[in-house]
């Protein structure tokens, strides 16, 4: 760049700032109404106490210590207090999800990324991949219903090549289901991300890879899973965030039978129990970010060993 | 190399393109079983087998199911996402404008969207309910201060469609809309636009001219974006809405109450309009496309 353009964008530099500055308030004041000060309040109204007719600011934890009443001890049945299995329950649906929606997602964004090899079919495959994105979820969940209930299609063929002689129970509104829809609804988020790291990886690695004698596996674990690392750990932060918050697909699939975190929150909130539904969200929130941070510290100590 | 490759396929592909068709069949086999179950006969139920072919379930979502208006749901859900993806449009253009410049506090307001973007949907919502109901209390309060009882007596909530449930829908596009735009800009040329201003064009000239046109069928992608998922959002808009419904909401409460096959025609209708909304968009990007790319070569 000449002297003079130098010169004259410095001159102009503080009107740009200005001017970017008044460029970006719409967008930073939706977040401000609509995230943060959400967030900042509920924080607040989890200390507040409630009866049933109003809200009352206060400064107290009675919302936390009634949320984990009982959870010093296990129950006379032997169970878990209903918050710890509530949450149990919760983190087993979102380490299933995670873990099967992360193989057989990078599997899908590897085969358009490595074996895919015009750039067409490549595009015309991804959104044909990513089109059910834009559809309804609740329409995607129900679209199950003709398929696994008791007289759907799986259990009219399973019956009719003599499998089983009874309708088989758990396929919906089970654990399973429930399960099924989210890899069916979620898939989506890590084909993306690691799709996107591995188009980005140098083909000549690869091929340097394979001189130096290395096999296919030993390709694949050594040079392309780390290069996707920041794909995978995108897509997984985007599958555990929607699973330890859903409400919907445990709702729907689960026929509301099965609890969930999400569920808790949704529940107090109709009642209009604000204060402990507050709690609850901010419990939900430091698990979720303990998640998070675990899973970068998890791969960056792999990175250095 | 790509001759030498081209003769036999690699190891491996076999296997994983038996995978992806797996996967394309889950992914589209549930949604086509609806979409054929919706044209059900007037005596057919839930599953297989077809009793005939009809519009029959059709006719009767028009009619309305139980208690709830559909149509009415319908028209709120659509206008809302017509709102909702003029707002990403508009303010995730200008977003992305002033992140090419110097922006102080950019990567705060970069990180903020991100967090908005992977925040479980409940806790928004919760958030945004509570904030207009502590809103409400606020102005209630206030208009007994004033001693204005007729306002009082009128005013119901602060909750509604183009308030509460439409700051919810942004939370959850404009991130996406940021995103968008940063793909963008990190692939655009700023030569043109600087030999736009060597030729005496104003800022606006310059972007209605030049920016504009370039960067055009990624817009239009945002506008899609905005519009389809608000179009089927419940998570975010569950706490955050006052007495009146979406449609995905009405449809999520349907679940467990209709037994007919009126619920897949509801499924084909909300479907066909994400897909009309996806190919209109398609459509007019690759036209502007054409359009942008003719006049560059003439």
């Amino acid at each position: 760049m000449s002297a003079p353009a130098t010169a004259t964008h410095a001159a102009t530099r503080p009107l740009h700032t200005i001017a970017a500055w008044w460029q970006a308030a719409p967008f930073a004041l939706v977040f401000l109404l609509f995230f943060i000060v959400p967030l900042v309040l509920i924080g607040m109204v989890s200390l507040w106490d409630f009866n049933e007719y109003e809200l009352i600011p206060a400064v107290s934890l009675r919302n936390y210590l009634s949320i984990f009443e009982g959870c010093s001890h296990l129950t006379d049945n032997g169970d878990f207090c209903v918050t710890l299995s509530t949450y149990l329950s919760t983190l087993k649906f979102c380490f299933l999800v995670w873990a099967i929606t992360l193989v057989l997602g990078f599997a899908v964004a590897y085969f358009l990324a490595f074996h895919v090899r015009s750039s067409g079919m490549q595009t015309a495959l991804f959104v044909l991949c990513t089109v059910p994105f834009w559809t309804s979820n609740v329409i995607r969940m129900i679209s199950w219903v003709p398929l696994l209930g008791r007289n759907g299609l799986v259990n009219q063929t399973l019956m009719g090549i003599g499998l089983v002689n009874e309708p088989v129970e758990w396929l919906l509104f089970s654990d399973f289901s429930v399960v099924l829809a989210f890899v069916h609804l979620y898939t989506m988020f890590m084909i993306v991300p690691i799709f996107n790291s591995m188009m980005r990886i140098d083909r000549s690695l690869l091929e340097a890879a394979t001189d130096a004698g290395a096999s296919g596996w030993q390709t694949l674990w050594n040079v392309i899973v780390p290069l996707s690392k920041t794909g995978i750990i995108i897509g997984s932060i985007f599958v555990i965030t929607i699973v330890m918050g859903d409400f919907v697909t445990i709702g729907v699939m689960g026929g509301q039978q099965i609890a969930s975190v999400g569920k808790i929150i949704q529940v107090q909130t109709s009642y209009l129990q604000f204060p402990l539904a507050a709690a609850n969200a901010v419990i939900l929130l430091a698990v979720v970010l303990m998640i998070i941070y675990g899973l970068t510290r998890l791969v960056d100590i792999r990175k250095e060993l | 190399m790509q001759a030498g490759m081209s003769d036999r396929r690699a190891p491996g592909f076999w296997p994983l393109a038996i995978v992806f068709a797996l996967f394309v069949v889950f992914m589209y086999g549930p949604m086509f079983t609806i979409f054929v179950l919706s044209f059900q006969g007037p005596e057919g139920g839930l599953t297989f087998p077809m009793r005939g072919v009809s519009l029959h379930w059709f006719h009767k979502l028009a009619e309305g199911l139980g208690t709830v208006d559909i149509g009415a749901a319908f028209r709120r859900s659509l206008m809302l996402g017509a709102v909702v993806m003029a707002f990403t449009v508009v303010l995730s253009v200008l977003a992305g404008l002033a992140f090419r410049k110097r922006l102080k506090g950019g990567d705060a307001l970069f990180y903020i969207a991100v967090a908005s973007l992977i925040m479980p949907s409940i806790i928004v919502s919760l958030g945004i309910g509570l904030q207009f109901r502590l809103l409400d209390t606020g102005i209630k309060s206030a208009l007994t201060a004033m001693g204005a009882e007729g306002t009082l007596e009128n005013y119901g909530t602060a909750l509604g469609l183009l308030t509460s449930a439409l700051g919810a829908h942004l939370t959850w596009t404009l991130p996406f809309g940021l995103l968008i735009m940063f793909a963008v800009f990190n692939r655009f040329n700023p030569a043109y636009e600087e030999a736009a201003r060597d030729l005496g064009a104003t800022p606006w000239q310059s972007f209605r001219h030049v920016v504009l046109p370039l960067i055009g069928p990624s817009v239009i992608g945002i506008g899609m974006f905005g519009f389809t998922l608000s179009w089927d959002e419940i998570a975010r808009t569950s706490q955050a809405i006052g007495d009146v419904n979406t449609l995905p909401l009405e449809l999520q409460g349907l679940t467990s109450t209709v037994t007919t096959p009126s619920i897949y025609a509801l499924g084909t209708v909300t479907t066909i309009v994400s897909f009309a909304v996806m190919g209109v968009a398609l459509g007019s990007a690759a036209l502007l496309g054409r359009r942008a790319s003719k006049r560059r070569g003439g």
